[in-house]
């Protein structure tokens, strides 16, 4: 498939596709730290991650309309507000659903799948009928939009650039959360055993309403992120999450820094597949190839052998 | 006569159940239907097919698979590529720049038959791919994760990116699957014009047959010690197998069985709708029979036939008036079954009609006869009709919820 | 030691050189004993000392690093669980681990050594010699007035006992218990005692226990691991004079 193509073509070629995997790959990691963090921490699915997500998009969207229409003279810095907002919208949200539906289903990991699917779905027609069927986008901040020219062949858009360092950050600050703070020490704590983080006065109740919360919380700034590389619709989140959970489940699901590796390559893996073949069979081969691999590691890149 | 055990079987408490089932799908619904809604029945009924295999696999094994929709498509595309080609004669396609081949290739600039098309000239291969096909993959499937120990949560995702996948697949290779609208416009089956309402009707009442083909192969499954394993594989999975079963093996044969349904639910959906997409296939669809199941009760058989029935016998409802509230309407099932009933209808069968049942059955008659599926030796015979309570509480102490 | 200079084929168990680790951690830790036919052995040792993971790796639950089991001569290391099941060796785990759902009569059915492969237990009757072995097993573990009884409405005790019955009607060689008088009343645990050694006239028992008076009653030789190893072995006499044992329970 190389055939036709010169060299420095084709080291072009892989640069420019390895950024445009980098958007991809961006989403990826911001969707996928929330999932991580929900399913890995706590082990349940949460099928309406992607609408959470959506959620924060369309937060962004209001919050960019709404500096466009009172305070066009901030709008160069509404994306950090709206990012703010998608956070407390998305977190309120999560906190409600695990006090409402997810807690009761602790044990029955399986029916926290189904449950938050038919929340997907109630998402989805809601977003339909105060949005709209059709796609929404913002309007880019100026500073946002250009390229920096790196080589004559390769342009690396600004937008681009960005969401890739906020994923990044998020990413980093979600590590310090669960790693060397004391409240992530809780939720480690609740994760490895209930009964004896209850019994040393750990409110586990509040971390599991918390963690999950922060889980969605993080789905919502994904969702921020996604309004500056691409258009919101209702339906936007599901195309993600499958391959959201490939990710997870991939990278090892306790594993963040596997769940950072695992989307890289995932998302460059089809990003540049993408530019020899259709995009459909470059997104097949992605996926058949991460399945096989599971089918022969189960356990996912990254996870520790533990103990069975 | 009377004496016969089928007549036995059928006057217990679970043969009227099924007897009632029958006369529903065989009396009641043809003769208040026209042959329109008849067909639309004959539809939500190919689904109780994967419903059923969901059951036997989710419900009793405990292995979620959200890619029942695969095996569904499967059977149904190889049913749709046999009726195709036979649509597709040389006569009937003479415009096309290469006669004989489906339009959507023709379209396609594709020239000649591609090679895992020819197979599905004959009608034998067809029947018995319809059903192998599936089986082969759920086995595949099967064997890589069962021997692996994936279960759970894993085993639902990746069978959900299988789902993916093979939609994918099918829509990107337009060429060779007639891409996002499928396999259209068939017509004939063997010269029998599939497309006529008494075609249809007929149809119907194959459908309804083979569903209780269906049924009773799984009814037959969980009266006998395999299907006790299945279940107790479900919540002691070590414990089997340090009895000494090969807990593998069995979540393979389960799966299979489920594909193998869902593979004759899909032909015969093909058969029934005249045509097969992609969009019978995917991630939606797939996890949309899910609910099928979890609706008439994860763990009742018969209540999966009623579950599928249902649950797309509201969807056609609400999509003719209102439309915008069925994401609602699904959605609150989802969570309305799994956090309120988890045992379906089935269950709320169980806790309140049987207790009126039960009232009425009394005051009937005081000492129900009650026969055994198991052959039983005739010292076994008094023993039981000495205790009161049998050893098989699958017949004796009769639940919707379980059966 | 004295042991290991008889052939290992004398030996209904021989373990020789057991080693597991787990992320560098070895639970257990260049490990040999050796079980004569109808012996009943005990293993005790301090918490952690990797007794159940002995148990796991004998039954295949856990995979040995290195080092060899043979039963009857046979590797197991190599086997999958069930077909170590299948060569003779049964296992009872720590907490009762019976069918909830099935009754009494249902579990033991399902135990019942025939209709293992998918086919078979499609196939599989329930004829008059499977209820009447079940029957005798019931007799057994003191359940035969219990068989219609779900297992969900046994005490603590019978489903120890019950999980006892699901092993001796597989008709194992070796019977492996963990901590089978764990929570039980001190009746229970004379019964479970006499249980034992009805089961022992026909079985080589393997048990892994705390409490020691039972130990005393049962233990035809007793093996003390600690850190992975053994410690001593012997007679129950013999390891509760053992400095090293002495310093072990009472050291710190």
């Amino acid at each position: 498939m190389f055939d036709g193509y010169t060299t420095s073509e084709l080291m072009s070629i892989f640069a420019m596709q390895g950024f445009a995997g980098l958007s991809l790959f961006s989403v990826f990691v911001l969707m996928a730290l929330g999932l991580a963090i929900i399913f890995g921490q706590m082990g349940v699915i949460n099928m309406a991650h992607g609408e959470f997500m959506i959620l924060g998009a369309y937060t962004t969207y209001l919050t960019s309309s709404a500096f466009q229409s009172y305070l066009p003279g901030l709008f160069g810095g509404y994306f950090f507000v709206a990012m703010i907002f998608a956070f407390l919208v998305c977190a309120a949200l999560g906190a409600f659903i695990e006090w409402a539906m997810v807690r009761h289903l602790y044990r029955r990991p399986l029916d926290t799948l189904l449950a938050t699917w038919g929340l997907s779905l109630i998402l989805q027609q809601a977003y339909r009928t105060i949005f709209g069927a059709r796609e929404v986008g913002v309007t880019l901040p100026e500073w946002m939009m250009g390229s920096i020219q790196v080589t004559d062949m390769v342009d690396l858009p600004i937008n681009g650039l960005f969401v890739m360092i906020i994923a990044l950050s998020i990413a980093l600050a979600v590590y310090f959360l669960m790693y060397r703070s004391g409240w992530g020490k809780k939720v480690r704590a609740v994760v490895q055993n209930r009964p004896m983080a209850e019994a040393v006065g750990i409110n586990s109740a509040g971390v599991d309403r918390a963690t999950f919360a922060l889980g969605c919380g993080i789905a919502g700034i994904a969702g921020a992120a996604f309004t500056m590389i691409g258009s919101t619709g209702p339906s936007s989140g599901q195309a993600y999450i499958v391959d959201t959970f490939l990710v997870v489940v991939f990278g090892g699901a306790q594993s963040l820094i596997g769940t950072i590796v695992s989307a890289f390559g995932i998302s460059q893996a089809q990003s540049t597949l993408e530019f020899f073949l259709s995009g459909s069979m470059a997104k097949v081969i992605t996926l058949l190839v991460v399945v096989g691999i599971l089918m022969l590691r189960p356990e996912g890149l990254m996870a520790l052998k533990i103990r069975r | 006569m009377k004496d016969s055990p089928v007549v036995k079987w059928l006057i217990s408490r679970e043969g009227l159940y099924y007897l009632a089932l029958a006369v529903l799908l065989v009396v009641v619904l043809p003769v208040a239907l026209d042959a329109f809604r008849l067909n639309m029945v004959g539809k939500y009924l190919t689904y109780a097919f994967v419903a059923i295999g969901l059951v036997m696999c989710w419900g009793k094994a405990g292995i979620l698979s959200l890619g029942q929709g695969v095996f569904f498509g499967l059977g149904g595309y190889c049913m749709a590529m046999y009726l195709k080609l036979e649509a597709s004669t040389p006569e009937a396609t003479a415009i096309q720049s290469t006669p004989g081949i489906p339009d959507f290739m023709d379209w396609n600039q594709i020239t000649a038959l591609p090679w895992f098309w020819e197979p599905f000239n004959s009608f034998a291969f067809t029947l018995i791919a319809v059903i192998g096909v599936p089986v082969l993959l759920a086995f595949i499937i099967g064997v890589a994760m069962f021997t692996r120990r994936v279960g759970g949560v894993y085993f639902a995702i990746i069978t959900q990116a299988i789902a993916a996948i093979l939609t994918i697949l099918i829509i990107g290779q337009q060429g060779y699957t007639g891409g996002i609208n499928g396999i259209t416009d068939l017509r004939t089956l063997m010269g029998w014009d599939i497309r006529t309402d008494e075609a249809k009707t007929s149809l119907y009442f194959v459908t309804v047959a083979l569903l209780f083909v269906c049924l009773f192969v799984a009814r037959l499954i969980q009266q006998r010690k395999l299907g006790r394993i299945l279940v107790a594989m479900n919540t002691q999975e070590t414990r089997v197998r340090f009895s000494g079963y090969d807990v593998a093996a069995f979540k393979i044969f389960v799966f299979c069985l489920a594909a193998a349904f869902a593979g004759i639910g899909g032909a015969l959906f093909t058969l029934s709708v005249g045509f097969m997409s992609p969009s019978f296939i995917g991630i939606v669809a797939s996890i949309e029979m899910v609910i099928f199941c979890a609706l008439g009760g994860r763990l009742s058989i018969l209540g999966a036939v009623y579950g599928a029935l249902l649950v797309n016998a509201a969807k056609s409802g609400f999509s003719e008036s209102f439309p915008e509230l069925w994401p609602f309407a699904m959605g609150a099932l989802f969570i309305g079954v799994v956090l309120a009933f988890p045992n379906g209808l089935a269950g709320l069968y169980q806790t309140y009609v049987m207790p009126l049942e039960d009232r009425l059955f009394r005051r009937k008659s005081g000492a129900r006869g009650v026969p055994r599926a198991e052959s039983a030796t005739p010292v076994q015979a008094r023993e039981q009709a000495a205790k009161a309570g049998d050893y098989d509480p699958m017949i004796d102490q009769y639940s919707p919820e379980k059966s | 030691m004295r042991a290991a200079k008889r052939h290992s084929k004398d030996f209904l168990l021989a373990v020789e050189g057991l080693t597991v680790s787990f992320d560098g951690f070895k639970a257990v830790d260049d490990l040999s004993f050796y079980l004569d036919p109808n012996e009943i052995r005990v293993i005790i040792g301090p918490n952690g000392a990797g007794k159940t993971t002995v148990l796991d790796l004998i039954c295949g639950k856990t995979r040995a690093t290195s080092g060899s089991i043979r039963f009857q001569g046979r590797e197991l290391t190599k086997m999958k669980e069930h077909q170590i099941v299948h060569s003779g060796v049964g296992r009872k785990f720590q907490t009762p681990s019976v069918f909830e759902d099935l009754t009494v009569f249902e579990n033991l059915e399902v135990s019942y050594p025939q209709g293992h492969s998918v086919m078979g237990a499609l196939a599989f009757k329930r004829d008059l010699a499977v209820v009447e072995e079940i029957q005798t097993v019931a007799r057994t573990i003191f359940l035969e007035d219990m068989l219609e009884q779900p297992a969900s409405l046994l005490s603590h005790g019978q489903k120890q006992w019950l999980e006892i019955g699901m092993l001796l009607i597989q008709k194992p060689k070796l019977i492996m218990l963990d901590e089978p008088v764990a929570g039980m009343s001190v009746v229970e645990r004379q019964k479970t005692a006499e249980l034992l050694k009805v089961i022992t006239k026909e079985h080589t028992v393997l048990v892994i226990e705390h409490d020691m008076q039972f130990v005393g009653d049962i233990a035809d030789r007793v093996t003390v691991m600690h850190q992975g190893k053994v410690l001593s072995e012997g007679s129950i006499e013999h390891v509760k004079s053992d400095p090293k044992v002495i310093e072990v329970y009472l050291g710190h």
